[in-house]
Order: structure tokens, then C-alpha cells, then sequence
């Protein structure tokens, strides 16, 4: 039992971390029912960024708080730029075109990343604690063996992800952004500027990249492939729904423990490897029987 | 009425869309401070046109405004963004009633506020208000306006542009696919915001009956021209727009044929 636990918890931490890269790919995806392909990209420009900055300032009075401030502007630069030279001149027009958009966009970045910080791994370390240490050792025989910067992960996914529900549900931007992702229109026809908005979520979306980026970064190093894990958050976003905070949140903690459940119980019978499908196989199951997907939005369509 | 009591008036505007279709040829008009002015016509004349012309939602659909001036309150407000328009007072309802399908009906409402930088206890005061003009709304302020019908989407648009506080509302076919009981429950909440509040409104109708029984004042625009107006009276009086519009015709029954030819001569002059 005490190894089931673990292995549970062990997966559901990992869980947490595609959730965090899907929430990105939600926030984008509620205020403009654009799917953002650059999501992946945005993580790995976000953690480069920020891990090479960390070696220029190593120097300063406050390396980490310094770096952070200057990839946090860039990642409003960022979306600024992207809202200017992309999203404007694509006012209205079919949400394929957007969507090959953010393809585009993401090849952009992943090659500027690269060429402006260079395409070798970096270490990341911010002081989240490494090591394991052993919990609940008076419920089950022996403890359960967890690791410390998966808790602090967990942690942190979690506070964002409350405030972030906070932002959408509570207050007026969080309102007009979504109402712009229902109707452009109706919502320019109201006064809302749809430039300041896309603005705005886009630099949500890179802060959430910002947060992924250093978290996975710390545990698996700032390289190319962390702009692949944006594949992980494919099947996450497609369990949830596209348009549900939520839903990114469980649809992560299911795949995440899903994967590792499913490696350590049926994997010895089919020799193993179940991990590296068993996201895509869920996935493939809910767009069969519910593409909306657990929390997502129904289409409302009256008839 | 004097020419200064305009709040708005459009003088000859032409409308090009995607740089090529000409959809304005040319067309003025006024609306008076507290008035309610109809825009009436037939499909494609041009009259969403015209009211997007004014919020410049035109942009979004590659329209443009290329001859012509549109001024309210003194300032020329053309190629103003849309949410600067919404600022100075001038807010639309579009065709089609366009609600946020997934927000619920205060929801809505309250994006109408999006532009006011006014306090929490005012944006609650002008709820309110709106809840005392459709009472319905107030009891299904948190369904989803998705699920709500046609008439309580439309009484949504036209609250969720209240919440703006606006001078002046473009009101594009409200009668849209409402049933009659429901189109009249809606001009009269109309007429009475327009005195009450002392908000003017330009309507864009097909309902002719309905609109000039409401308004004060009446246009009527073909194929991107004004070729008649009015007070809204005289214009439901008047005898050829009995005929093409309101479909009485002076003689009783008229042959088809007739009427088409009559009809088609009558455009070519305009």
C-alpha cells in the first residue's frame, strides 16, 4: 500500500508540471480560441532567458530577484511585439490562420532563443531544495519516499493556479477577457480594446511559461527539449478541456499519475515503455467518447 | 430643430469595403439631442453599415470610410478606435443581439461597464437601474445567456450597452427574429430610456411599421443612398413608402407586375 502511495504521488507531482504548461495553452486559448503552438517555445525562451541572466548578474547584489524582473519585461516585450506584428493584422480572420500563426511564432523563438543564448544545456538553480526526503512514516511502514522540489512545485503550481482563477472569475479584466474570447466583435462593439487585452493575456501566458520554464528547468535542465513538453501538454488540455483552468489542473494530475500507475502495474506484462503512450492512448479515448473534454465548455448552440 | 442640437450627424460619408465595394454612396443625416431616428430599407441598402460606420467596427470587416466627415459633439469621431467611440458616449448593439454566450446575464452587463472608470457603488447603482428597466433580466441574472431566449438576449444587448452610460445608443435590428409581443416590449422600453434617461438612439430597422410608430424621425437609404426622409408621422403617411414598405397601397390590390416595374423605375431615380 505505502508503494502505491508513492507511486501515486510520485506521478501526480509530475502531473502537476504538465498542468502547468497546459494552463498556459488554456489562458491563450480562453481569451482568443487561439491554440497558441508557441506555448512549448515560450517555456524554453522563458527559462533560457532567465537562466543566462542568472550567470551575467552572478555578480550583483540579487541575482535572482534581478533576473526574474528583466525576463519578466521581456516577456511583456514579448507579448507586446507578438500582439503588434501578429495578432493586429489578423483581426477577424478564421482561427486556423491564427492558429498557423503561433506555429510560425513559435519556430521564431525557439531559433532566436537559441541564437541569443546559445543551444547548450544550463544548469538552473534557485534554491529549490534537491533531494528526498520521507513522509507520513506514521501511517504507512517505512514512510513514503517523496521528492523535495516536486512538493515546492506543487506548491507554487498551486498558488497560481487559485490566482489565476481569481483573476478570470472575480475581477473586470479577468471578465473582459472573457468575453473577448466568446465574441470579438460584441466586445470591441462595447469598448473593449482587444489590442490591450491580447496584451495582457499573452503576458499571462508567458509569465505561466516563465514559472514552467524554471521548474522544469531546475529538475531537468534549460535545453531545446523543454519546448517539446509542449507535446505533453497536448493530451493534459485535451483530457481537461481546452477552455477550463480546471481542467488543465486535473487532466495534468490524472496523466501524470496515470503514466507512472500504469508503468509500474502493467508495464512488466507488455515489457514496459507504457509511459511514453499512455497520455496519447487517454487522449485519443476522450476525443472518441467526450471531446469536450472533462470541464470543458459545451458549444452553446441555439437552435 | 436647429442645426447646433445635433449630437451626431454624418455628412456624405462613402464606405468602400475591401477596396473595392462601395457600399455608402454618399449619405447624411442628423440626430438631434434626445431624439429617436429611424434608419429604414431593405436588406443590403446599407444601414449596418452605416451605424458601424459610425462605432468603426467597420474595421474588423476591411471597410473603410473613405469620403465625408461623422461628427458628434462637435469632434469628428471617424477613425477613432471603437473604444475610444465607446468613451465619448456612443455605444452599438449589433445585428443579432451578439451576447457573451458564455458569461451569464449580470456577467454581461457588467462588461458593459468595461470603459467607465467608476466606482464599485456606482457600477451597482447602474445595474440596478438596468434591472428596473427589464425586470426579466433581474430574475435570470445567473443563467448563462446562452441558454436564455432570443427577446431576454436582446433585452442583454441593449442593457450591457446601457451599463456604458452612453449619450447615444446605435440600435441595429432589435426586432431581429423576436416575436411581435416581444418587439414591441422592446421599442417600448426604448422610448422610455430615450425620455427617462435622455438617451438618443439610432435605430436601423426593416420593421418599418414598429420603428416609425417609435421614432421621432425617419430615413430611408436603397442601395447606399438616403431617397427620402422625414418625421416618422408624415413618413408612415407617405405614399410610396405605404406602398414599398409598410405594404398598403393607396389603390387596394395591385398586380405584381405593375408594382416591380413602378418599383424598379423608382430606384433608378434615386
Amino acid at each position: 500500500m505505502g508503494f502505491f502511495v508513492e507511486v501515486l504521488l510520485s506521478g501526480l507531482m509530475a502531473g502537476v508540471l504538465y498542468s502547468l504548461v497546459a494552463l498556459g495553452f488554456v489562458l491563450i486559448f480562453k481569451a482568443s480560441g487561439v491554440f497558441n503552438f508557441a506555448q512549448g517555445a515560450m517555456v524554453l525562451f522563458a527559462a533560457l532567458t532567465f537562466v543566462r541572466l542568472l550567470d551575467i548578474l552572478k555578480d550583483s547584489f540579487a541575482p535572482i530577484t534581478l533576473s526574474l524582473i528583466i525576463t519578466i519585461a521581456m516577456m511583456v516585450m514579448l507579448a507586446m511585439a507578438i500582439e503588434r506584428l501578429v495578432l493586429r493584422p489578423l483581426v477577424n480572420q478564421p482561427g486556423i490562420s491564427l492558429f498557423m500563426a503561433t506555429l510560425g511564432i513559435a519556430y521564431f523563438l525557439d531559433g532566436f532563443g537559441q541564437t541569443l543564448w546559445g543551444s547548450d544545456i544550463y544548469t538552473l538553480d534557485i534554491g529549490i531544495p534537491k533531494g528526498s526526503i520521507f513522509i507520513l512514516e506514521s501511517v504507512f511502514d517505512g514512510g513514503i519516499l517523496v521528492a523535495k522540489e516536486d512538493l515546492v512545485a506543487t506548491v507554487i503550481a498551486g498558488l497560481l493556479v487559485v490566482t489565476l482563477a481569481i483573476f478570470f472569475q472575480k475581477t473586470r479584466i479577468g471578465r473582459a477577457l472573457r468575453a473577448v474570447a466568446d465574441d470579438h466583435q460584441a466586445a470591441q462593439s462595447i469598448g473593449i480594446p482587444l489590442n490591450y487585452i491580447w496584451v495582457i493575456v499573452w503576458t499571462v501566458a508567458g509569465l505561466v511559461a516563465l514559472v514552467a520554464g524554471v521548474i522544469w528547468g531546475s529538475k531537468l535542465g534549460v535545453q531545446f527539449s523543454l519546448s517539446l513538453i509542449a507535446l505533453k501538454a497536448l493530451p493534459v488540455l485535451i483530457l481537461g478541456g481546452f477552455e477550463s483552468v480546471l481542467g488543465a489542473i486535473v487532466g495534468g494530475l490524472i496523466i501524470g499519475a496515470g503514466e507512472k500507475l500504469s508503468e509500474i502495474y502493467i508495464g512488466p506484462y507488455v515489457g514496459g515503455g507504457i509511459e511514453y503512450w499512455f497520455a496519447y492512448m487517454l487522449a485519443l479515448g476522450f476525443l472518441m467518447f467526450r471531446p469536450q473534454g472533462l470541464f470543458g465548455e459545451v458549444h452553446i448552440d441555439r437552435v | 430643430m436647429t442645426q447646433n442640437a445635433n449630437l451626431l450627424s454624418i455628412k456624405n460619408i462613402e464606405v468602400i469595403y475591401d477596396h473595392v465595394i462601395l457600399v455608402l454612396k454618399g449619405v447624411s443625416l442628423d440626430v438631434p439631442e434626445g431624439s429617436i431616428v429611424a434608419l429604414l430599407g431593405g436588406n443590403g441598402a446599407g444601414k449596418s453599415t452605416t451605424l458601424k460606420s459610425i462605432s468603426n467596427l467597420l474595421q474588423a470587416e476591411r471597410g473603410d470610410v473613405t469620403k465625408g466627415s461623422i461628427i458628434f459633439k462637435d469632434e469628428r469621431i471617424d477613425k477613432l478606435n471603437p473604444s475610444i467611440v465607446v468613451k465619448k458616449g456612443i455605444v452599438q448593439v449589433m445585428e443579432g443581439r451578439h451576447c457573451f454566450a458564455h458569461l451569464t446575464i449580470e456577467e454581461n452587463l457588467l462588461t458593459g461597464a468595461f470603459t467607465r472608470t467608476a466606482s464599485r457603488r456606482e457600477i451597482a447603482d447602474s445595474l440596478e437601474k438596468v434591472y428596473n428597466y427589464f425586470p426579466r433580466l433581474k430574475q435570470r441574472r445567473s443563467s448563462l445567456a446562452g441558454f436564455t431566449s432570443g427577446g431576454e438576449q436582446q433585452m442583454t444587448a441593449v442593457g450591457r450597452a446601457l451599463m456604458a452610460k452612453p449619450k447615444m445608443i446605435l440600435l441595429d435590428e432589435p426586432s431581429m427574429g423576436l416575436a411581435p409581443q416581444i418587439v414591441s416590449e422592446i421599442f417600448e422600453i426604448v422610448e422610455n430610456l430615450n425620455k427617462k434617461e435622455n438617451v438618443s438612439f439610432l435605430l436601423a430597422e426593416q420593421n418599418t411599421t414598429v420603428a416609425l410608430r417609435h421614432a421621432d424621425y425617419g430615413y430611408i437609404l436603397e442601395n447606399g443612398r438616403i431617397v427620402m426622409d422625414g418625421p416618422a408621422n408624415e413618413l408612415a403617411n407617405n405614399e410610396d413608402v405605404k406602398e414599398f414598405y409598410l405594404g398598403i397601397s393607396g389603390a387596394g390590390r395591385k398586380s405584381f407586375r405593375d408594382a416591380k416595374h413602378y418599383r424598379r423605375r423608382k430606384r433608378w431615380l434615386a
